[in-house]
């Protein structure tokens, strides 16, 4: 085992553990603090692997701006210290559906790549990232730009009554 | 040399520069304001001057009661700090002094600067929560709000000196950089500027601590090192703020006899910038939270943007 091979492990050991906390814990915001502790070691598994610029990007993007999002959304809400007895949770289906994904995953990697070895694609520099997504993955990074901006239009509507009362009106 | 004391000189270096520098910024504070205000400050520790009066600050933090309150998370109330402070270690890792004076010289260093600097808002919303306090939690969200909004013109302003550059490097941006840049980049550097001293919440972008109101916002339960943590937080805050801005717009290390005094450029440049925030603090009231976010939204994320438009024509035409 090299050193990449065990912080990969020990990474991914933290992931999965507290990502199991934060379906399991009774502390409602606990549970989106284990979740930035999740992401955090996903984004130290991309830079083990060598793609930097992933890592920081989950950074930024997941713990820096979604789970923060969440917090915040949890917080506005009674979100109690300590642990809430009324939480209700369909723990088997959800546990069935969770380890069915999984499993299915493992299985699907598993025969697809069938511990074949590859050689390590380049290390994932700015310039490399750039010149893929702006050569040959263009169009759906165009299509996605597309989607997000939907999404916005979108959430300015439903967030200004003025504009859904003028639409009931007429 | 060997590869350990390579190392073990760059984390000395980088750990001393993290603990004076906030020091120095927070003593220029205590007399810049002093004489801005027709007073004279700290005079007595240290004999000249007041200038141990931070030393003297940082004994007195370590003899206090560390108190949790009863009804907090003890966990996260006692974690909080530390994460607040650890962002900014890290960012200074990466940042260049002086020609290929830097601790960790990274290919998209600034990237990393941009997402590191991102997780202050989880400890400012940890802090805010696990106090068990309103005015703690009222102090968080406001704090959130703000941080999330204004990180906005923040990346578009550091997007545009990147772009100019051609390079998501630190070192790369100032080996780029010219001094017509100042005029051209001038906008995004206003934005940068402002943007970041509402990330670090330094006055007059302080609503979410707004003393008069708030008590102490989200820092209101901390007590003695935890409390003295989350000042240190807020002065290397200042040092990070007014280093990135010197190396993305100012030309970092650029100026006479840059080949030699390339170091002092880099400090003289921050160690202006930070006056400017002291300043700020003397001179501007708060701004009010409509206010806060109108500025972001309405002003600071056009002008990045309108930065960007003129950033590509430009890049483009020459």
């Amino acid at each position: 085992m090299t050193v990449a091979d065990v912080l990969l492990l020990a990474l991914g050991v933290v992931a999965v553990g507290s990502g199991a906390l934060v379906v399991t814990s009774s502390h409602l915001v606990r549970s989106g603090f284990y979740l930035v502790v999740s992401l955090g070691a996903l984004a130290g598994l991309y830079l083990v692997l060598g793609a930097e610029l992933v890592a920081w990007v989950q950074i930024l993007v997941y713990i820096g701006a979604v789970v923060v999002l969440l917090l915040f959304a949890v917080m506005l809400t009674r979100a109690p210290i300590g642990p809430s007895a009324d939480l209700d949770r369909p723990a088997l289906p959800a546990a069935l559906v969770g380890a069915g994904a999984g499993l299915g995953l493992s299985a699907l990697f598993a025969d697809a790549f069938r511990w074949v070895r590859y050689p390590a694609p380049d290390p994932a520099t700015a310039e490399r990232m750039g010149e893929e997504i702006f050569g040959a993955w263009v169009l759906p990074f165009e299509v996605l730009s597309i989607l997000l901006l939907s999404a916005l239009v979108g959430a300015i509507i439903l967030s200004r009554p003025d504009l859904a009362a003028r639409e009931g009106s007429s | 040399m060997p590869l350990w004391l390579d190392l073990l000189i760059r984390i000395a270096a980088v750990m001393a520069g993290f603990l004076v520098l906030p020091l120095v910024i927070g003593q220029a504070e205590h007399k810049v304001m002093a004489h801005m205000q027709g007073r004279v400050g700290p005079m007595y520790a240290g004999a000249f001057h007041g200038w141990a009066q931070l030393v003297a600050d940082g004994v007195k933090f370590v003899q206090k009661e560390d108190i949790t309150p009863r009804d907090a998370d003890r966990t996260i109330f006692r974690l909080a700090p530390i994460v607040a402070l650890f962002p900014y270690l890290i960012v200074i890792l990466t940042i260049p002094i002086g020609p290929g004076l830097v601790a960790q010289p990274l290919d998209i260093g600034l990237f990393l600067v941009l997402a590191v600097l991102g997780i202050g808002v989880v400890a400012v919303l940890m802090s805010a929560w696990a106090s068990a306090n309103k005015y703690s939690l009222l102090g968080g969200v406001r704090g959130a709000a703000q941080m999330l909004g204004y990180e906005l013109p923040l990346v578009l302003a550091a997007a545009s000196v990147a772009m100019a550059a051609g390079t998501l490097s630190l070192p790369g941006i100032v080996e780029a950089w010219r001094p017509w840049w100042l005029v051209w980049q001038a906008p995004a550097a206003v934005v940068f500027f402002v943007a970041g001293l509402a990330e670090i919440r330094r006055p007059p972008f302080d609503m979410p601590i707004a003393d008069s109101e708030l008590v102490f916002g989200y820092m209101t339960e901390y007590t003695g090192l935890r409390f003295a943590f989350f000042l240190l937080a807020e002065y290397v805050g200042i040092v990070v703020i007014a280093a990135l801005t010197t190396v993305l717009f100012l030309g970092g290390w650029h100026g006479p006899f840059e080949d030699h005094l390339g170091w002092l450029w880099t400090l003289l440049k921050i160690f202006a910038l930070s006056f400017v925030i002291i300043w700020f603090r003397v001179t501007y009231p708060r701004l009010r939270e409509d206010q806060l976010q109108r500025l972001c939204w309405l002003i600071l994320v056009p002008v990045a943007l309108a930065q960007l438009v003129l950033t590509v024509a430009v890049k483009t035409l020459t």
